[in-house]
């Protein structure tokens, strides 16, 4: 065991944290943003094998978002500060006597200042055969990767124990993970916390009519095994049985106390570490408890991320206050209590909850909107004097960021404006104008409406990031970004600055109208369009690099309807392209490219493969799979595109288009063919697919995928288009992301025979080229658009708006124009003389583009790229 | 892969912008030009870049209006040379590429870059004779 500092205060008086969470990493950084990371030393003891992620998000790592990208934590960060985080050593003792902590690994620390941050527990209810195999709980991401683990190697049934806010975020996990899911919940509703009966009995229906069976009022009596120990069901206290292969406890979670009462810090009756308004342990003042393991001064202990963030904040201005005025501190910061105010969306449903949402208060009355048809519940809480007080809504919270600012005050029109749907009675837009400057917008971070004006009128913001930036709202769980964008508008408008929608600073119009304009004219030429259309500063001008390519791409959409040249590299076309368009390869960040041949579906024989690796190996290019079953080849200089291009179309590859805002790949699992689960043969429409809409120029790149059953292993739901078979045929799915911000695609339509399927892609993917922005994907697309999925399943299922038609023959005859770019280039002489390096030296290549060795492949020679710009000694110009 | 360009009587010819102290001729010597390519080579609203004596390279473009304009093909954000294989547009009434690689832009008159006030690029002079 060793001491690595004295007791007490050594050169630099240092700060132990206890846990790495959410609530911790918020705590370094508001010790960072005062100063003290640099006059303390800091030591964080963190339990988990990773560091701070964000468990909020937790069950989005189902959807496809990595332990990585959930991570909060910048290293760099803790680097910059000189912070030593100490990853999987949990504290194990504290000697508040001695004022030290030692971790797991024996590591003792002496502390100044201690904060605990170990967060909270899952509750297990103590039921025989809660430890047996296949039980999980849901808290962390290892808890998530055994799940998974688990769910594909042997279940095909789950079930939940807790019918809360994290009971059905695991059920959806579970869902997602293919198998039968059961909850089990021991209220007579779920979410009891957050809705009422009606909210619930909503909730109740839209789940069940996904297929989830749900056991309310009812508690788990034992969990049954099999014998080999594995679990294989559940018995219920209402005398039923429920036969499962998985069972995950959600019921709750509880504060991690343990280390506070080992030490004899004060807890709580029901646990919590007893805290004062400034977030110090009532027990001890050098001790402080932030986040989930507190038990705040109001006697409440506070399972959201906001209040712990709030928490965070009081414990460092404590510290800093003490520090700079060696006073207890007390007049600074505080921490009374919380906004319990919630909304999410689970299973796809969303749910909110705000302000007194049970009507606790006296003399309170309700106003309630219930639609059991659409799964709609809307109810407000009303004081004496006509104020909202609270309110619940399940189904459609929209209304969620106006109505909890409103919370409060007496809101401008009658309530029951508020909760009806629109076009029911007057239509009413309560717009975020008529709230008070008062009004909190964003409750993460506790921005009132007021500070956001002031962003946009003294600090001269005129955009949503720039809002963002300047007051920090919409940082948090984002929910308030749409009030917030409508806030900014307003703000701005109200100030006279006119809101220009316009592409660029070229164009006053949107896409969408130059796109009508295209169409409408048959404008085949950018020149044209920008001198008739362009604004009067632009016009006769060279345009900009925001407009060319999307003039282009509408220009290339169209190209077979308007008479426009199909070939990107023809004509005009040619200087409206972005590199990577215009040499057909994707721009690597020395200026080399590379090359991804199609490869449809994923299917590719032994043969093809074999001229793919002979390619890579002659041109000693760097080979990798894509996450779009194909094979990416890296480092190819300009003059050698040509020459590896004339291989691959010999060997009957055609261009892959991973370099245009294009269809890019059409996923697929192995099927019916081979899988003994599969339904339908999903590589044949994949294929089928992917060779329809090839080469199809769109806002954004576009990507797909087939899944032969429900198991989804070709993760269709997160594709812009995406296609489930079923036992009787297709379902198809749009709006779907990876990537950044991922989304979970929508359900556009069910069972649908080839053809049918086909049809309505055509349509949809018409649509959405016909009106989405510049580098819109289809899912931004749809949370922007008027309506969201309903306007686009009445546009291109019910065919509202009577295009349905033009949609189609546009996708008709974009399939029929369709040609090999790659083909047509490398039986171009005029176009092959574009493929150099240098024009004045056709056979040199750019020596900036080097490569050196890695893992029995080549990398790029960074170094290259920064040497050799000042001019060489003596080669004066001849 | 090498083509014999059609050629025109007009040969495009460059000079750096600011002739160096050491540079000995005066800019009206006409050896102190260098012979490029042939102007059939340009495409108007794209470039080709160029290499030169002294082992640097140049981004020549062509605007619409038929103005010829030339700077350092070295993006010096990511130090790749890629200038010439940007978009160019003119923002307020000048003429600018756009990098290729994370899009900023520089005025193709001054150099100067219009995201960042402190990184200039090398011009030179272009003329077709």
């Amino acid at each position: 065991m060793s001491t690595t500092a004295p007791v007490g205060t050594g050169p630099r008086p240092t700060i132990v944290l206890v846990g790495h969470g959410m609530v911790g990493q918020r705590f370094l950084e508001a010790l960072a943003e005062r100063g003290l990371t640099a006059t303390h030393r800091v030591v964080v003891l963190c339990e988990e094998p990773r560091p701070a992620y964000d468990r909020v998000q937790l069950t989005s790592y189902f959807a496809g978002r990595t332990p990585e990208e959930l991570s909060v934590t910048d290293m760099e960060f803790i680097a910059e500060h000189g912070i030593e985080l100490h990853i999987g050593d949990p504290a194990e003792t504290v000697d508040r006597a001695a004022r030290t902590v030692t971790a797991r690994s024996g590591l003792t620390v002496g502390y100044d200042t201690l904060v605990l941050a170990t967060g909270s527990f899952p509750f297990v209810p103590p039921v025989p055969g809660k430890d047996a195999e296949g039980c999980f709980v849901y808290r962390t991401i290892e808890d998530l990767l055994a799940i998974e683990e688990y769910a594909k190697a042997r279940a095909t049934t789950g079930a939940v124990v807790g019918g809360g806010l994290l009971g059905l975020e695991a059920a959806g996990a579970l869902k997602g993970l293919g198998l039968t899911t059961h909850i089990v919940e021991f209220a007579p509703r779920l979410m009891p916390v957050q809705v009422d009966e009606g909210g619930g009995a909503a909730l109740l229906r839209t789940i069940e009519n996904m297929g989830l069976t749900v056991h309310t009022g009812t508690g788990t009596q034992e969990v049954v095994t099999g014998d080999d120990g594995a679990v294989t069901g559940m018995k219920l206290s209402d005398g039923s049985t429920v036969a499962t292969d998985l069972v995950v406890f959600s019921a709750g979670v509880r504060p991690r106390d343990q280390l506070a009462r080992d030490c004899g810090l004060t807890v709580g009756e029901r646990g919590g570490i007893s805290v004062d308004d400034q977030c110090r342990t009532v027990s001890d003042p050098q001790v402080f408890a932030i986040g989930e393991c507190a038990l705040a001064s109001d006697g409440r202990v506070y399972g959201l991320v906001a209040p712990g963030y709030e928490m965070a904040e009081t414990a460092a201005a404590t510290i800093a206050t003490v520090a700079a005025t060696e006073t207890d501190g007390v007049d600074g910061a505080a921490f009374t209590g919380a906004d319990l105010s919630t909304k999410l969306k689970l299973l796809g449903v969303d749910v909110a909850s705000f302000g007194d949402a049970h009507g606790a208060a006296d003399d309170c009355l309700d106003v309630v909107y219930s639609d059991s048809r659409s799964g709609t519940y809307k109810k407000l809480v009303i004081g004496r004097n006509g104020e909202l007080l609270g309110g619940i809504l399940v189904g459609d919270a929209d209304a969620y960021g106006t109505l909890r600012a409103f919370t409060g005050s007496v809101p401008p029109i009658a309530p029951e404006q508020l909760v009806l749907p629109a076009g029911a009675g007057a239509p009413v837009q309560l717009g975020p104008s008529s709230l008070p400057d008062e009004a909190i917008i964003c409750s993460c971070h506790n921005v009132t409406k007021g500070a956001i004006r002031g962003a946009v009128t003294d600090h001269a913001c005129t955009t949503v990031p720039e809002v963002k930036k300047c007051t920090k709202a919409g940082t948090g769980c984002g929910s308030c970004v749409k009030v917030l964008g409508q806030l900014v508008t307003s703000e701005l408008e109200a100030s006279g600055v006119e809101v220009d929608k316009g592409l660029c600073g070229c164009f006053p119009q949107t896409r969408e109208e130059l796109y009508e304009i295209v169409l409408a004219l048959r404008i085949a030429s950018y020149q044209q369009l920008l001198d008739r259309y362009g604004r009067d500063s632009a016009r006769g001008g060279d345009g900009c690099e925001v407009c060319k390519p999307t003039v282009g791409s509408i220009i290339a959409s169209l190209a077979p309807t308007i008479g426009a040249e199909g070939y990107v590299l023809d004509g005009e076309q040619a200087a409206l392209q972005d590199t990577n368009d215009h040499f057909l390869a994707n721009l690597q960040r020395n200026g080399s490219y590379s090359i991804v041949p199609r490869i449809p579906g994923g299917e590719i024989t032994p043969e093809k493969l074999i001229v793919i690796g002979e390619v890579a190996r002659d041109f000693g290019l760097y080979t990798k799979i894509t996450g779009g079953q194909r094979i990416d080849m890296f480092g190819a200089r300009v003059e050698q595109l040509p020459l590896i291009w004339a291989r691959l179309v010999d060997a009957g590859f055609e261009s892959g288009h991973a370099y245009g805002k294009s269809l890019r790949t059409v996923k697929s699992c192995v099927g019916q063919t081979w899988c003994r689960y599969g339904v339908q043969d999903s590589v044949r429409m994949a294929i089928d697919l992917e060779l329809r809409y090839r080469g199809l120029r769109s806002p954004h790149k576009l990507k797909s995928a087939v899944s032969g059953c429900a198991r989804e292993c070709a993760e269709a739901q997160s594709k812009d288009f995406g296609i489930i078979a079923t036992a009787n045929g297709w379902n198809l799915y749009v709006g779907g992301n990876g990537g950044a911000t991922p989304r979970h695609a929508d359900l556009l339509a069910q069972d649908l025979s080839d053809a049918e399927l086909i049809r309505l892609i055509d349509r949809f993917l018409m649509f959405y080229i016909r009106t989405a922005d510049r580098l819109e994907r289809t899912s931004t697309w749809l949370e922007r658009i008027p309506g969201g999925l309903d306007h686009i399943r009445d546009v291109v299922v019910e065919d509202s708006l009577g295009i349905c038609e033009e949609l189609e023959s546009l996708m008709t005859a974009h399939v029929a124009a369709y040609r090999d770019e790659w083909a047509e280039t490398i039986n171009d002489p005029e176009k092959l003389s574009r493929f150099v390096s240098f024009v004045n030296a056709p056979d040199t290549p750019d020596p900036v583009v080097g490569f050196v060795p890695e893992r029995d492949q080549i990398k790029p020679d960074l170094p290259l790229l920064t040497i050799g710009t000042r001019p060489l000694e003596g080669s004066a110009q001849r | 892969m090498t083509l014999a360009p059609e050629t025109t009587t007009l040969r495009i010819q460059l000079r750096p912008a600011t002739p160096t102290t050491s540079a000995v001729s005066s800019s009206a010597v006409d050896d102190d030009w260098f012979a490029v390519c042939d102007l059939s080579m340009l495409i108007p609203g794209r470039g080709v870049a160029a290499l030169l004596p002294d082992g640097r390279q140049a981004a020549l473009f062509l605007d619409r209006a038929g103005r010829m304009y030339a700077i350092d093909n070295r993006d010096p954000f990511s130090g790749a040379a890629v200038l010439s294989r940007g978009l160019t547009g003119t923002h307020q009434g000048r003429p600018f590429v756009a990098s290729p690689l994370l899009k900023q832009r520089f005025d193709l008159e001054s150099g100067r870059c219009l995201d960042d006030d402190s990184v200039t690029v090398t011009t030179y002079e272009v003329r077709a004779r």
